[in-house]
């Protein structure tokens, strides 16, 4: 038996913001494989295997006309559902010619693929990602793309945000995130870190949101992680006393970090984030300031995650080790993956048994 | 991309479903076993084939057998149809007995259900009911709207009818051939939903019914999907002779062999890659043809075969006379 996939095959990824894809090929390599997303006349993305059928060129290396691609090498053409439309010098089409079609759905201003078995690409199993809609609550992510690690090392790094104190010191971070006690929950599709921090002065990034000089606060952090890949991580803080965590916000700033984790490959991944919050929706300096504070040219709080993530899987690639050593600080990460490698071996007996996984 | 990876596997059991059509239960692991690999059984989806080397007068050649149903135990299901009058590889299959061990390749897909369909059509012919019977229970399992016509030449045809009828209920239609039954293809295609695909696999000339009435419906070519094998044609196999005068070569052709066969057997050099009469490759000019040409080809367009200019050998023949060729051969 080979090492177990880091990831399972059978679940949405995100694999493109909506606003990434227009009229213009976009290759992109999700879970190891290369595909080529492009938006139809219809507003729908069409999602192909990234090889024409007959010489294997990268169909991204062609050119679209109307909802067909065209091979750049001997003009080929295939429709968004992957099929063959076009032959040259003949004046039928081979029956087998076709590329592979990946289910893809637009969702939360994400663009969700299904690697796995198209069968069971239910998108009632897309998840809950709300948050990024633009709606209710408003931010302007981005993207990692090719980040030079596991994608399960990104899910680590956000399901213990202890890390804060040490990686972020200068904007979230803070001592009192150590002694506070945290409580970890899960049910079989998801895991909940859940960690309240009572009257303490804020960390510089929350003051300034607050904006209530001298006051002391209760601060909460609520992170879900939704296997395989997706993590919501509410959090804020509140002036002390005023009843937060018995669930009344009103004084206080709540935003909520969101992140969607595709595998690239074993080693890579694609991570999209976003940071919202339900304030202030119409101030776009605000907005713009957040997205800065996250990512700006290396001196963002996910440009300091992104240098220790990559750090840290080159280390594991010099140094491989496995297990890692645990602290009790990683119950949320090690539930995390525990979760994941369900989904993996409930595939695997799957697709040995010839039956549809649940 | 799909590798073919071959393996050792044995023969667990047999069953037969009609007097010519037998039911093969393959187990892969058995080979895997003595081969020291890890189990190797892949689940074939719907439509999938397997290769399965069969000896054919002392010669090996592979065939390729759709899988039928899920496969969930583990075990690979083909179906073989016997020919008559040949010595070809359903004679082998038929020679074999349970505990055989056979040469096989893991599945592979060429006629590819696609998902989320507003509504499916499925047609199928005499033995073509095999990768039809799987996308049936596949569609059923998945909620889908689908609804299966399937044509054979007498009731004692019929195979997996049981199976189906509970599983499709009413969405079957059985047609027998030999008690005046026929399929309404227009109506059956007016009745599909719009956007609804079509899955086409039986013999030529309802294969060629069946593209002539989607035609006519004026739906979209991609939205019908078929599988050929090319071993049906319009007539019955007959021996026939070949002359190639720019080789001075004369050969015969026997009933149970192709002709890309004999042209090779004859030493005439060859290029050739699908042998089901899709890709083309094999193609020759014809000079002359003293007999009816059968063209079992889906390469040629219906004006080309009847222009009668060039021949499909891997699939075409000519059933009886002599039939002249020109080959891409020429002097240094």
């Amino acid at each position: 038996m080979a090492d177990a996939s880091p990831y399972p095959l059978n679940a949405w990824y995100a694999a493109a913001w909506g606003k990434e894809i227009g009229r213009a090929l976009t290759p992109r390599k999700i879970c190891g494989r290369s595909v080529v997303l492009y938006r139809q006349t219809d507003g729908t993305v069409a999602v192909l295997e990234d090889a024409c059928w007959h010489r294997l060129l990268p169909l991204s290396l062609g050119f679209l006309r109307g909802d067909e691609v065209v091979c750049g090498y001997h003009g080929l053409v295939f429709d968004g559902g992957g099929r063959c439309t076009y032959m040259p010098a003949q004046k039928t089409i081979n029956p087998s010619a076709a590329v592979r079609a990946y289910p893809a759905v637009e969702r939360h201003r994400l663009v969700w693929i299904w690697p796995g078995d198209p069968a069971l690409a239910d998108p009632g199993l897309i998840p809950e990602f709300s948050r990024n809609d633009g709606t209710d609550w408003v931010g302007e992510g981005g993207t990692f793309q090719s980040l030079k690690c596991d994608y399960r090392l990104v899910l680590d790094n956000l399901m213990d945000l202890t890390h804060e104190t040490y990686v972020h010191s200068d904007s979230i971070g803070d001592e009192n995130i150590l002694a506070a006690p945290f409580e970890v929950t899960h049910t079989d599709r998801s895991v909940t870190l859940s960690r309240w921090i009572i009257d303490i002065e804020p960390p510089p990034f929350w003051r300034r949101l607050l904006n209530r000089p001298g006051a002391r606060v209760d601060r909460w952090q609520i992170v879900t992680f939704k296997a395989p890949n997706v993590i919501v991580g509410d959090v804020g803080v509140a002036l002390t006393g005023t009843g937060a965590p018995e669930g009344d916000r009103s004084q206080g700033v709540n935003g909520a970090f969101l992140a969607a984790i595709t595998p690239e490959t074993d080693k890579t991944c694609h991570y999209f984030w976003n940071f919202v919050r339900n304030f202030e929706r119409d101030n776009d300096a605000l907005t713009a300031a957040l997205t800065k504070g996250h990512v700006n040219d290396g001196k963002g709080v996910y440009d300091q995650d992104h240098r220790v993530l990559e750090a840290q899987q080159a280390a594991l690639d010099e140094n491989p080790r496995t297990p890692f050593y645990n602290l009790n600080i990683d119950a949320g990460a090690l539930w995390t993956r525990r979760l994941i490698a369900e989904m993996v071996a409930r595939e695997g007996d799957a697709a040995r048994l010839g039956v549809a996984a649940e | 991309m799909q590798l073919v990876r071959w393996c050792v596997a044995r023969l667990v059991a047999t069953r037969d479903l009609t007097h010519d059509i037998r039911l093969f239960v393959i187990d892969p692991a058995e080979g895997d076993a003595s081969s020291g690999s890890a189990s190797s059984f892949v689940a074939p989806t719907p439509g999938s084939h397997i290769q399965v080397e069969v000896l054919i007068g002392g010669r090996v050649e592979t065939r390729s057998y759709s899988t039928v149903g899920p496969c969930a135990d583990g075990l690979y299901r083909i179906a073989v149809k016997r020919l008559a009058a040949s010595r070809g590889g359903s004679a082998y299959m038929w020679s074999l007995t349970p505990g055989a061990r056979l040469k096989i390749a893991h599945p592979r897909n060429q006629f590819e259900l696609a998902w989320a369909k507003p509504a499916y059509l499925l047609l199928a012919g005499g033995i073509g009911i095999t990768p039809i019977y799987s996308m049936a229970l596949a569609l059923v399992a998945a909620g889908a709207d689908v609804r299966l016509i399937y044509g054979v030449r007498t009731a004692a045809d019929l195979a997996f009818a049981e199976e189906l009828r509970a599983e499709l209920g009413d969405r079957l239609s059985l047609f027998v051939d030999a008690e005046g039954e026929k399929i309404d293809l227009d109506r059956e295609i007016a009745a599909l939903a719009p956007g609804g695909e079509f899955y086409v696999c039986g013999p030529l000339g309802l294969m060629d019914a069946a593209r002539q009435a989607w035609t006519r419906s004026g739906r979209a070519a991609v939205l019908m999907r078929f599988e050929t094998f090319g071993n049906s044609g319009r007539f019955a196999n007959q021996p026939f002779h070949v002359a190639i005068p720019r080789l001075d070569l004369a050969f015969d052709v026997a009933a149970e062999e192709t002709l890309l066969d004999a042209l090779e057997k004859a030493g005439v050099a060859m290029i050739s890659d699908c042998r089901k009469g899709e890709c083309g490759l094999c193609v020759l000019p014809i000079l002359s043809a003293d007999g009816p040409l059968d063209h079992r080809d889906v390469f040629f367009s219906s004006g080309e075969k009847a222009e009668n200019s060039k021949i499909c050998t891997c699939v075409s023949r000519l059933a009886g006379g002599i039939l002249s060729l020109d080959t891409p051969d020429r002097r240094a």
